[in-house]
Order: structure tokens, then sequence, then C-alpha cells
């Protein structure tokens, strides 16, 4: 990477893999079990946290010596929630469609914790340069499980990717369907989002045992 | 040049400088994009009044498809013949009743006090259809649609709409499979207007049954779905004396 030092270059590998926010901080689970059932949902979600993580991230970095730290939560819930409130009355306003593919996620990403946790732990404490990277790089790291978990459920739940039969037709019994398969209806629930990123963490500590907490 | 950022005074001072900044910062916006906003929501409600009635794109197999909204305003016009809101047992004809905010009026009935519930009487092809608005709740927030009668009480379409059900499960309610579940089913149980119910397990997944008021539910979706049947009887309720006065069966 001729663009990036080592380091920052670092901010942005190290959440795809060894410091995931999802499966190694363990931040951002909650939205993770709520929207993965389908594709396209972990798809939108990825994308707005990614531009709500990098924007806040340089905004509260540039902010970092002036806010009073009694105060700090509030003012990084400020800055999110006003974010969100913009990108969704831009959306509203000139891609309204999208917009209400979105408006379920409005309060998801507010109440993220990836977002208050990458503005409490980096952004207070790095550069706006650094703190861009860091928020890619974490929104990133987010997005890339967002997506794997999003992938098995709704092709193993519904039979489906982006809402587009892949496995055959499960009501007329064509494709997979023939042969005895059915779409598994756990999968579509939230509990098997848990599963899914629990298989996550366990191929990736068996993988690499460093990331294995001491008992 | 450093400031002591712990000072009470600068934190209250910080406070309201953001707060004032932020709030003009989205007070500015809102208002400036609130014409565009309405204008989309407008041309919504008459896509899907128009959906509901058949008017719509939609191709063999294939997913919901609207009128764009380019044309809609023409289509509307051309289609919905008569705009009607209805008090008690009278009905008025009222134009741009598809304006009227479903919400507020049943909340006026919630009150105790008559309110104005639009519908509408859209042509096509020489068939008439009674378009009537619904408005209930899901599982984590509001639903809403249209539902489209023949005069036999049969119904010709529907649309529905979803403010915040999860998505893959409830969100499916606005779905074509679900939807094009509705349509030819008889919201008629014996000759009492009823309505329709989304049931699980009904032995019936390809609802070939159009008598028995009852469609498939959606997997993992059953507080949608209960919504979905709460809606549309709740609101055949407040248009019953209305939709006495026309049917046929």
């Amino acid at each position: 990477m001729g663009l990036l030092s080592k380091k920052d270059a670092n901010l942005i590998l190290d959440p795809l893999a060894d410091n995931n926010p999802i499966t190694i901080q363990v931040l951002g689970i909650c939205s993770a079990l709520a929207i993965t059932a389908e594709l396209k949902a972990s798809v939108v979600m990825a994308l707005s946290v990614l531009f709500v993580l990098g924007v806040g991230n340089v905004v509260i970095s540039l902010m970092r010596n002036i806010i009073p730290s009694k105060i700090r939560i509030i003012v990084q819930l400020i800055v999110v929630a006003t974010l969100v409130i913009v990108v969704d009355q831009v959306l509203k306003a000139f891609a309204y469609e999208l917009s209400k593919t979105l408006a379920v996620f409005v309060g998801l990403i507010i109440t993220n914790c990836i977002i208050m946790g990458r503005f409490e732990a980096f952004a207070l404490g790095n550069g706006p340069w650094k703190s861009f990277l860091d928020g890619i790089g974490n929104a990133l790291g987010y997005g890339v499980i967002l997506i794997i978990v999003g992938f098995f459920r709704e092709l193993l739940g519904s039979g489906t990717l982006f809402g587009i039969p892949v496995l055959g037709d499960p009501i007329a019994k064509t494709g997979l369907y023939a042969t005895g398969y059915e779409n598994n209806g756990f999968m579509i629930i939230p509990p098997a989002a848990l599963i899914v990123v629990g298989i996550i963490i366990w191929v990736q500590r068996s993988r690499n045992k460093a990331l294995i907490e001491e008992a | 040049m450093a400031i002591n950022t712990d000072k009470n005074s600068y934190t209250v001072i910080f406070a309201a400088v953001m707060v004032i900044i932020v709030g003009s910062l989205l007070a500015f916006l809102a208002s400036g994009l609130r014409p565009r906003i309405d204008e989309n929501e407008r041309f919504e409600k008459q896509q899907n009044i128009l959906y509901a009635m058949g008017v719509n794109q939609n191709e063999e197999g294939g997913s919901a498809d609207f009128i764009p909204t380019d044309i809609v305003e023409e289509e509307f016009s051309k289609y919905i013949k008569q705009q009607l809101v209805v008090v008690g047992s009278e009905t008025k004809e009222r134009e741009e009743a598809y304006l009227i905010d479903l919400k507020k009026q049943l909340n006026i009935i919630k009150n105790g006090d008559e309110a104005e519930l639009p519908l509408f009487i859209g042509e096509k092809e020489g068939n008439k259809y009674y378009i009537i608005p619904m408005y209930g709740k899901g599982l984590w927030d509001a639903i809403w649609g249209f539902i489209s009668l023949d005069e036999n009480m049969v119904v010709q379409g529907v649309v529905f709409d979803h403010k915040g059900e999860t998505p893959g499960l409830g969100a499916n309610i606005k779905l074509r499979f679900f939807m094009d579940d509705f349509t030819g089913e008889s919201i008629l149980d014996g000759s009492r207007i009823s309505g329709i119910s989304v049931i699980k397990g009904n032995n019936d997944p390809l609802n070939n049954d159009k008598e028995d008021n009852e469609v498939d539910a959606l997997a993992g979706a059953t507080i949608t779905g209960n919504g979905v049947s709460a809606m549309i009887k709740e609101t055949l309720k407040l248009y019953k004396p209305y939709l006495e006065t026309i049917r046929t069966k």
C-alpha cells in the first residue's frame, strides 16, 4: 500500500480480521441479529454504518479538544443522531424508494454500539485522518460479518439471495427442492444469527490461536 | 490557547452552542426539503391506491411494481372516478380525499367523535373498484395499506406497507407473493361482512380456497400477520355501513 503508511493501513485492515468489531470486540451484536435475515438489508446496513462511522469519527476527532469530558457521551450521541437524520431527510427528498428501505435502520444506527464505541475509544484521542481510517476499517469489519451472516441466513432460511430464488421453487418443488430439501425456518429467526456469528468466532479463533482469551 | 474544558460554565455554553447549531441545521434542512418530501409522499399514496385496484406494472412472477412517479398523477385522475368521505351514514364527494390522514381520523373515532373516512371509487375496463385505506399496528410500529373490493365483496387487490417491521420476516407483508394471496378472497363469512385472517397452518399454502377468509401466514411473523388480520377487520367494521349500501351479494 503505497498510499498509506503501514500504521495507517493497519487501522483499516485490523478491524477486518484480528480486531473485528463483532467477533473480537463483540460490539454491534444487536443489529447483527436483527437485520441479517436477508442479504439486501445486511448490505444496506453495512453501507449506512460505513457512512455514519466514517464521517462521525472525523467530526468527533475535529471536536476532540473542545468537547467537555463531562458531557462527551451526549455530544457523541448528538453527532450520530444528526448525521443519521440528515441522511434520512436527504434520501426522503431525492431517493424516496431507498429511504423506505432504510427507515428501519435509522434507529438501529443511532444505537449501534460500534459507532459510540469507536468515538469513545478512538476518535476522542486521535487526529481526523487516522479517525477516518479507523471508522472506515471498523465499518468494513462490521459489514463483512453482516454480509456473511446475511448470506447464510437468507440462503438456508429462504433459499434466495437478494430476494432472487437460487435453489429452485419450494412450493412447486423444483431445483434442489425436488430432492426433498427444505428451507430451514429456524435460520430466519434471530437466534440463528447468534449461532452463525458463533461459528464465525470459532473458525476465526481456531485459525489464529493468539485470539483465544486466557480462561 | 488551552481552554479549561472542565469548567461548568464552559460545559453549559458548549452544550447551548451545540444545540443551537445542530437545531438550526436540522430545521433548515427539514424546511428546505419539506416540499419535495411531501410530493414524494403524495405520489406514493397515489401509487398505492392504483396498485390496489390492479393498475401497476406487475409482471408474471415478478416483484410488486408500482406506476412510475412521473405518470402517477395522470393515471390517478384517469382511473379514480370518485373520491368520497364517509361521515357516519352519509357519503360526500370530496376532492383530494386521498390526502386525509387516516391515523388522525381513527384517533377522532377513539375519542367518540365522528370522523371523515376516505374512500375511492376506481373504474377499469368497465369494472368498479371500491378502494378503502387501512391503518393498524404491526409488531414494532405502524402498518397500513389499501384494499379494493368489488360489489360482490371480493377482494380485487391489496397493498400493504409498514414503518418498521423486521426485515425478512414481518417486512415481507409488502412483498408481492403475500399481497397476491388476498386477491380473489371473499370478505364475506356467510352473508356477513367479516374480513380476512392471516393464519398459520390452514392447510392451504397455495391459497386455492377463496371462500375461507384465510390466507397463509408468513413464517416468523406471527404478530405482524395478526396485525394485518386485525387491521382488515377493524377497517371493514368502520366502512360496513357504506359497504352494505353497495353490495349486491
